[in-house]
């Protein structure tokens, strides 16, 4: 793990673990509804806490949308080049496309973000808080790898494709 | 159950439900448990604490999750719940008990209740931002409500009724901790809060006291003999308040806020939360300050361990399709376990915190419930 990686993946548990402090809470608004509050237009500012920024350079941010009943996790996943936009578009529909068995997942990504988790309170009861934790600060790590992985792949495969095609013209 | 934790100061878990328990209570003799459980109220009897307490009666009235629960002196058992509803379930005789609905007037949840020490009225909050006083009406036969709605502005998260069952205090999610009198005609006497340092004059809803934390308060309780109320907030802290607006104020030493808190005698608190464990705070001369913890998890090294498959399939020395079938089962584990040497006797956050047994005004044992359907006995 590179130098800057730890710190930056250290700062993103401590945030973490500080915006998990869920409770459940009823809608003040709608009658006999219980609804993440990050996710709704919110007349109540107080429902809605501070967002954390953590940022380690332009291509690689978080940012923690916490509230009293949920919290938005919003990753942007390294994109160096086209073929990364690429492979990190497909990579990360592939996963919201099984939303459903992720649990935790947010169907669409907001604004400027390649990945977001919705955690709610119902989480929180049913999961280990610090092993939901666990489980992003480990997606983030693996998914640079597994994005670059894949590069790798694409690389080697395009070659040799490119290379039997081409044999096709060497006399 | 036994307590299957090394530290001294667990006595006893219970391990009784599936479902978060939002909110718990003994009776005043301490045979009977009532716990919230989804959209059910259950009752146990407890024996003796070496014991598995027993399923007695289920209280399902409710459509919506059950936020709190408590039980009077005299053995009343009230319910609020967030689908805008409280019920009082007096007890017969053969052991079951009978629903009375409140009139509690609101159009939002119901989030805590509390009775008033004599027992003839209790507090309910809502996210409706109203506090609703509710007595049992004779000529009706019913339980009606008063409401007490300035200043609040936003949902009530928790109560707690002065000894002399006239002063309230209330805490929410908009950062401000308020007493307010809930003076009801014809069951309180004006000999209750006379010479009561907190004001002169108590006429019902009015605002006694006023401060603003700037989070939400998640639980507020009285000590009526020294005459002061402490409070635990979102931001992590621990507040003693006294009649004359001094504030006393204390961090929580692991950083994460508590939702609960207990008075031991009068210079200790007891405060949980999302740290899963009980602390205990003291008061020195220089104030307010940390003192133990109760059942903390000792930081042993955690090991991760992979999930049970590593040892499966050893003898299959490299045939093809094993091993391919193995790297697929590896990929799949990918995730792996840490496995804590120690847990602490709760394994999700702690909700609430009830004083258990007290010898010569010291509070000795001290139950809690939790997220993880538990409910533990400590003994401070």
């Amino acid at each position: 793990m590179s130098q800057s990686l730890r710190p930056y993946l250290t700062a993103v548990r401590f945030s973490l673990e500080a915006a998990l402090t869920l409770s459940n809470f009823s809608s003040q608004e709608v009658e006999r509804h219980n609804r993440p509050e990050v996710e709704v237009p919110n007349t109540n500012a107080e429902l809605l806490l501070q967002p954390m920024h953590i940022s380690r350079n332009e291509h690689e941010q978080v940012l923690i949308e916490p509230s009293v009943n949920s919290i938005r996790v919003s990753l942007k996943v390294k994109q160096a080049d086209e073929i990364e936009q690429i492979l990190v578009h497909m990579f990360t529909r592939f996963l919201e496309q099984r939303a459903e068995s992720f649990y935790i997942l947010r169907r669409v990504p907001i604004e400027g973000y390649s990945i977001s988790f919705l955690i709610t309170n119902k989480h929180t009861e049913s999961m280990k808080t610090d092993k939901l934790i666990d489980f992003i600060i480990e997606f983030m790590e693996d998914v640079d790898k597994e994005i670059s992985e894949i590069k790798l792949f694409l690389n080697a495969r395009a070659r040799f494709t490119a290379e039997a095609y081409l044999g096709e013209f060497v006399y | 159950m036994l307590p299957n934790v090394n530290d001294k100061s667990v006595l006893a878990v219970f391990k009784l439900v599936k479902a978060p328990i939002y909110s718990h209570c003994f009776s005043s003799d301490r045979s009977l448990l009532a716990i919230t459980c989804e959209t059910s109220c259950l009752v146990y009897r407890l024996t003796n604490i070496n014991s598995q307490p027993k399923l007695v009666a289920t209280l399902a009235n409710h459509d919506k999750t059950i936020t709190a629960v408590d039980i009077s002196i005299h053995g009343r058992i009230v319910t609020c719940s967030q689908d805008r509803n409280a019920y009082v379930w007096e007890p017969l005789s053969d052991g079951s008990y009978k629903p009375t609905l409140v009139l509690l007037r609101i159009n939002r949840a119901a989030t805590s209740v509390s009775w008033a020490p004599n027992g003839y009225k209790f507090a309910v909050g809502s996210s409706a931002r109203i506090i609703a006083v509710c007595y049992y009406e004779q000529e009706n036969n019913w339980w009606v409500s008063k409401h007490i709605k300035k200043p609040i502005k936003s949902t009530i998260n928790c109560l707690s009724w002065h000894e002399n069952g006239v002063l309230l205090a209330a805490g929410g999610t908009d950062g401000f901790i308020r007493v307010f009198s809930g003076f009801i005609k014809g069951l309180d006497t004006k000999e209750a809060v006379a010479g009561s340092p907190w004001g002169s004059k108590f006429p019902f809803g009015s605002l006694i006291k006023e401060l603003y934390q700037g989070s939400y308060i998640h639980d507020v309780e009285w000590r009526s003999k020294i005459e002061k109320v402490a409070y635990v907030a979102h931001d992590g802290t621990l507040n003693i308040l006294d009649s004359q607006g001094g504030l006393q104020s204390v961090n929580s030493p692991d950083g994460l806020p508590f939702r609960s808190l207990a008075w031991i005698n009068d210079h200790e608190i007891v405060c949980a939360g999302y740290s899963c464990h009980p602390i205990l705070f003291s008061e020195a001369s220089q104030g307010w300050k940390f003192a133990k913890n109760l059942d903390k998890v000792a930081d042993a090294a955690q090991t991760p361990v992979a999930t049970g498959e590593g040892e499966e399939g050893e003898d299959d020395n490299g045939t093809f399709g094993i091993s391919a079938l193995r790297k697929f089962k590896e990929l799949d584990l990918k995730g792996k376990v840490t496995t804590s040497v120690k847990e602490s006797a709760h394994e999700n956050a702690i909700m609430e915190l009830a004083p258990f047994a007290e010898s010569n005004g010291q509070v000795t044992q001290i139950s809690s419930c939790g997220l993880d359907g538990k409910i533990v006995l400590y003994t401070v």
